[in-house]
């Protein structure tokens, strides 16, 4: 099951730039919360602080503090733990392009050291059901490559690998920005069954998206978060003029 | 991402939509006219202009239709265009109730002319005052103006009711008056028509404008 993410006062700096500036959200367990917002305005680095990738940056910093369900992110775990409990899916799909469309999905285990090849195949065959692709792929698991799979297909399985490790919240960066309009629209499909296992923060552009997959929407700009409200209050009667501005296509 | 083209779209749309406007009233106001110096010519005018309106409103509607589905506005764009739609829509009953109003002109002058115990001249007046103020508040995006359409609603209703029983008791006790009598109540029905049509206009700019939906007295937030 998905838990809920509560962010305090969180802060983000790459070197001097004060990138995110007192972020407060509180994400709702089981639900997709949509972060839209222009280019630069700090929706993706906020995800990244979310599952601690911001600091694998050298220049990086953030304070503040994030908790998933019970844990805090940035005391009680570490970075490794953290990113086993916090899947993400990024805009290109990226799978490893010489393994098989099983190992591909096995990688995030057999690296955690398991091999019991029983287990593995339950892992394989229940995360590419969950990720919508099993019925597509079940014939070539271990003849085709990763990168034999159209794009739609390669991003499926790269939500099969990231669900392959039992996450409770899912990040997705634009997941479906690169894909054509069938294939994305098998990813919306998907997001929206896969909340019923899992927290979802998915960061978009494409604002009909948003208004489709999920029930909060909170709009960035500047580093600042503008509003936070449910999609539909967003997307028909922002309350901060910027809001409207941006979604309406006045700026940006 | 600016959308200029779709900015440029919408107040294209909004041109059209006045013109529409400016028919309607212009129906309106001559029906009145008619009732008032009781000239079929100016009926006349009436009936020759509702193909007019009638094509105006489909025109509209389709324009609409293409921005939404090419455009999928949001926010207050979406609540502009379906605004429109609304107001099309009430565009084109009030140029229907000043046709209804011209045939009624035109039936009365096959009867006497008499005084009659209303003043249809004042419930017109304010009928006309309403869909003025209506358009007037969607042209300024004045909500506030808008929600004075509401209250003169209540003036107008009353006034439509007190005609009622003063030409039903006219009805029974000048049975050979009917005929004029029955034309009045039409007529004054007609206008209470167009002062509803009016105040669902100021409604439809209230929600375009704050995004309220004030429709049956009952306010909610469009989300």
């Amino acid at each position: 099951m998905g838990v809920g993410i509560e962010v305090k006062n969180l802060n983000a700096w790459y070197g001097q730039t004060h990138s995110l500036v007192d972020i407060n959200l509180t994400m709702p367990a089981n639900h997709a919360t949509a972060l839209i917002g222009p280019s630069g305005c700090g929706k993706s680095t906020f995800v990244r602080c979310l599952n601690r990738m911001h600091e694998t940056n050298p220049i990086a910093r953030a304070t503040g503090s994030v908790r998933m369900g019970d844990i805090d992110v940035y005391k009680d775990a570490s970075p490794v733990e953290i990113r086993r409990r916090i899947g993400m899916v990024f805009q290109r799909p990226n799978p490893f392009p010489t393994m098989s469309i099983y190992d591909n999905v096995a990688s995030g285990l057999k690296l955690n050291g398991f091999n019991n090849r029983k287990i593995l195949d339950e892992v394989v065959e229940r995360s590419l059901r969950g990720a919508a692709l099993w019925d597509e792929v079940k014939d070539d698991l271990r003849k085709k490559s990763g990168a034999s799979l159209s794009g739609g297909q390669q991003q499926r399985l790269c939500i099969a690998r990231a669900l392959a490790v039992e996450p409770e919240v899912l990040l997705m960066d634009e997941p479906a920005s690169a894909l054509d309009p069938v294939s994305t629209s098998k990813i919306e499909d998907l997001i929206f069954n896969l909340k019923s296992q899992y927290t979802i923060v998915i960061v978009t552009h494409n604002m009909q998206q948003a208004a489709r997959v999920a029930e909060n929407t909170g709009f960035f700009l500047n580093g600042r978060m503008i509003e936070y409200d449910s999609t539909d209050k967003i997307f028909t009667n922002p309350t901060d003029k910027r809001t409207e501005d941006y979604i309406t296509g006045r700026f940006g | 991402m600016m959308r200029i083209k779709f900015h440029q779209s919408l107040d294209e749309l909004k041109e059209k939509l006045l013109v529409m406007a400016g028919m309607a009233e212009q129906a309106i106001q001559r029906a009145i006219e008619a009732y008032r110096v009781r000239d079929a010519s100016i009926c006349n005018l009436v009936l020759r202009s509702e193909p007019s309106i009638n094509r105006l409103e489909r025109e509209i509607d389709q324009m609409a239709l293409d921005l939404l589905a090419m455009e999928q506005p949001m926010a207050i764009d979406l609540r502009f265009i379906l605004a429109v739609i609304h107001i099309n829509a009430d565009l084109e009953r009030v140029g229907d109730q000043a046709v209804n109003i011209a045939v009624r002109v035109r039936e009365m002058e096959a009867f006497s002319s008499i005084d009659l115990p209303v003043d249809i001249p004042r419930l017109a007046e304010l009928a006309a005052a309403m869909v003025r103020k209506a358009l007037q508040s969607f042209i300024e995006a004045d909500a506030e103006m808008a929600a004075t359409v509401l209250t003169m609603d209540d003036q107008v209703d009353k006034m439509n009711e007190a005609a009622f029983y003063a030409l039903s008791s006219l009805i029974r006790e000048q049975p050979e008056l009917t005929p004029q009598a029955l034309n009045a109540l039409i007529v004054a029905r007609n206008l209470e028509r167009v002062g509803d049509h009016a105040t669902n206009i100021a409604e439809d700019v209230i929600f375009w404008v704050q995004g309220k939906d004030v429709r049956h007295h009952v306010p909610t937030d469009a989300s």
